[in-house]
């Protein structure tokens, strides 16, 4: 436990290092911020509804941005040598660079209690709703991450990585919409598989265990699916 | 200390490291040779625990490599090719990472790192982003990684490739202060290299191991030695003859070619002459040359270098 510990500090101040961290946050708060404030005073409504409900798609493409060079970079400075020869296993270098990550989209999301602050001084807010939508979008934002961490270390090129992990997330945002696609025994299932179903449940401040079990089970997926890659790359 | 039995390793196909077998004791600064492609890295990559093995142990101390990699990665420091730090982090950032996973807090992180910055001449560097650093600066930041938490085993690929010549015996006299105590292994194409700094040299070529010996050994492994002549007013056809004539010459070769082949005296002629067994050759060559007219103008004893003897080896398979 401590070396995950050890391993999060060390990609967490990583992520302020360099540029990237400061872009990403940049960009996100610039594209949410006027995709929400855009429609906010037409809407008039006191709610934060229309944030989170773009949330699903918003971070399919910045989460991978996030993850993207978690294992890429090390393969490619060849530093992946150096971190596997230290006394870690697998374990701890997956959860290390996985809470990184989430801490990282925990930040980005931070600037954003401002919305609420402002939306609060205007009308009657439900803080019940708005921390529902947080949660979610940790959760969302956790599985996403699982899943930019596997597109990761799938490949040492960055590029690949981002935008295999934009494919992954993009599809489980969207899933439920293609349904026409699917046959017509398979529906159920696939329903199941949409994140934005379950993130929206969540977003609207309806904890079910049906949608935490959702997102655990695709952060357990992704993160395993990484172990077994790293495994398989020896 | 270090027991390899019968380590094999498969990319594929393809077998890099075949049924290796190697004991290493205590104490011993051992240097792996090779020809590239050789499987070296693949070796030390497996010592280290960062491949695992096809098949066959790696067992140091009473841990296995198969059971207790933990252990033996806690047991061994080890710098990989060309130093591949993060390289958008501070050393003395690097440093204090590297002390924290290897379990160093506290009093004792601040005085290793201290001790380590002495070693290694990096106390003027310790605020400089790595990927500013010269290549040579690199190696001594991986090297202070590697010696981090004071290993019983060092393992380094290749340490000097890529160096200047001072950069090469700055490093060079740190291994040699680090063997003093430690078990090093390290690995280099480089023959004056592992002369310089190993008391054992094994040299593998496909994977196998084709000689292992210490380097006094291996080097004075008597297989005759050579004697360069240079003569003046010599004939060839002559000279070849009187020289090979002689008690314990096995082989006399000109040796300027085609000016020398046939065409009669020549202004400088080259010979070499090899010797079977221990005799010295010496006396009787010159006893043979002053009953001549010829001029001795040079006589040097060839002394097998590692490179003749590495070449020997190598070509053979």
């Amino acid at each position: 436990m401590q070396q995950v510990l050890h391993i999060l500090n060390k990609e967490w101040k990583d992520y302020f290092l360099s540029p990237i961290a400061y872009l990403v946050i940049a960009v996100f708060l610039l594209v949410t911020g006027w995709l929400f404030f855009s429609t906010f005073f037409i809407y008039n409504q006191a709610d934060m509804r229309n944030f989170f409900g773009m949330l699903p798609i918003t971070f399919a493409f910045v989460v991978p941005a996030i993850t993207m060079k978690q294992f890429s970079e090390e393969l490619n400075t060849g530093s992946y040598e150096l971190l596997m020869t230290l006394p870690v296993s697998f374990r701890d270098v997956i959860l290390g660079k996985f809470l990184a990550c989430v801490l990282f989209i925990a930040v980005t999301l931070a600037p954003t209690l401002v919305y609420a602050l402002c939306i609060a001084l205007m009308g009657e807010l439900d803080w019940g709703v708005v921390a529902g939508g947080y949660l979610g979008a940790l959760l969302l934002g956790g599985a996403y991450a699982a899943v930019g961490l596997l597109a990761s270390s799938l490949t040492r090129n960055q590029i690949i990585a981002y935008i295999v992990g934009i494919a992954v997330c993009f599809l489980l945002t969207i899933v439920d919409k293609m349904l026409f696609f699917f046959p017509r025994h398979l529906l159920g299932l696939v329903n199941h598989l949409a994140a934005e179903a379950h993130f929206r449940n969540i977003a609207k401040g309806i904890v079910d265990s049906r949608d935490l079990l959702y997102f655990f089970s695709i952060m357990f997926i992704g993160l395993y699916a990484t172990h077994l890659t790293m495994r398989e790359r020896m | 200390m270090i027991h390899v039995e019968n380590l094999t390793r498969f990319y594929g196909d393809f077998c890099a490291v075949d049924h290796l077998d190697l004991d290493i004791s205590r104490g011993e600064v051992v240097g792996l040779l090779g020809p590239n492609g050789a499987g070296k890295t693949t070796t030390l990559r497996m010592l280290t625990g960062y491949l695992p093995p096809s098949d066959g142990d790696i067992r140091v101390n009473d841990f296995s490599i198969r059971d207790d990699l933990l252990e033996i990665k806690r047991l061994t420091g080890y710098l990989p090719e060309s130093a591949p730090l993060y390289h958008n982090m501070l050393v003395y950032d690097y440093l204090t990472y590297i002390a924290r996973i290897r379990g160093l807090d506290g009093d004792r992180q601040r005085n290793r790192i201290r001790e380590l910055a002495a070693l290694c001449g990096l106390t003027h560097i310790m605020h400089k982003s790595i990927e500013t650093l010269s290549k040579g600066l690199k190696q001594r930041v991986g090297l202070a990684h590697a010696m981090m938490s004071d290993p019983e085993i060092l393992v380094l690929d290749e340490p000097t490739s890529g160096l200047d010549p001072n950069q090469i015996i700055e490093i060079r006299d740190i291994i040699k202060e680090i063997g003093r105590e430690k078990t090093v292994i390290l690995s280099t194409h480089i023959l004056s290299e592992a002369e310089a700094s190993c008391d054992r040299i094994v040299i593998i070529n496909n994977g196998r191991i084709i000689a292992d010996d210490n380097t006094a050994d291996l080097k004075g492994a008597n297989r005759g030695s050579g004697l360069r002549l240079i003569l003046r007013r010599a004939a060839l056809p002559d000279a070849v003859d009187r020289l090979a004539a002689l008690a314990g010459v096995e082989s006399v070769l000109p040796e300027n070619g085609v000016a020398g082949a046939g065409s009669g005296e020549v202004a400088e002629l080259r010979l070499r002459l090899q010797s079977g067994g221990d005799t010295d050759i010496r006396p009787a060559v010159y006893a043979a040359i002053k009953d001549t007219d010829w001029v001795l103008v040079e006589m040097v004893r060839e002394t097998r270098t590692l490179e003749s003897i590495f070449r020997e080896l190598t070509r053979e398979n």
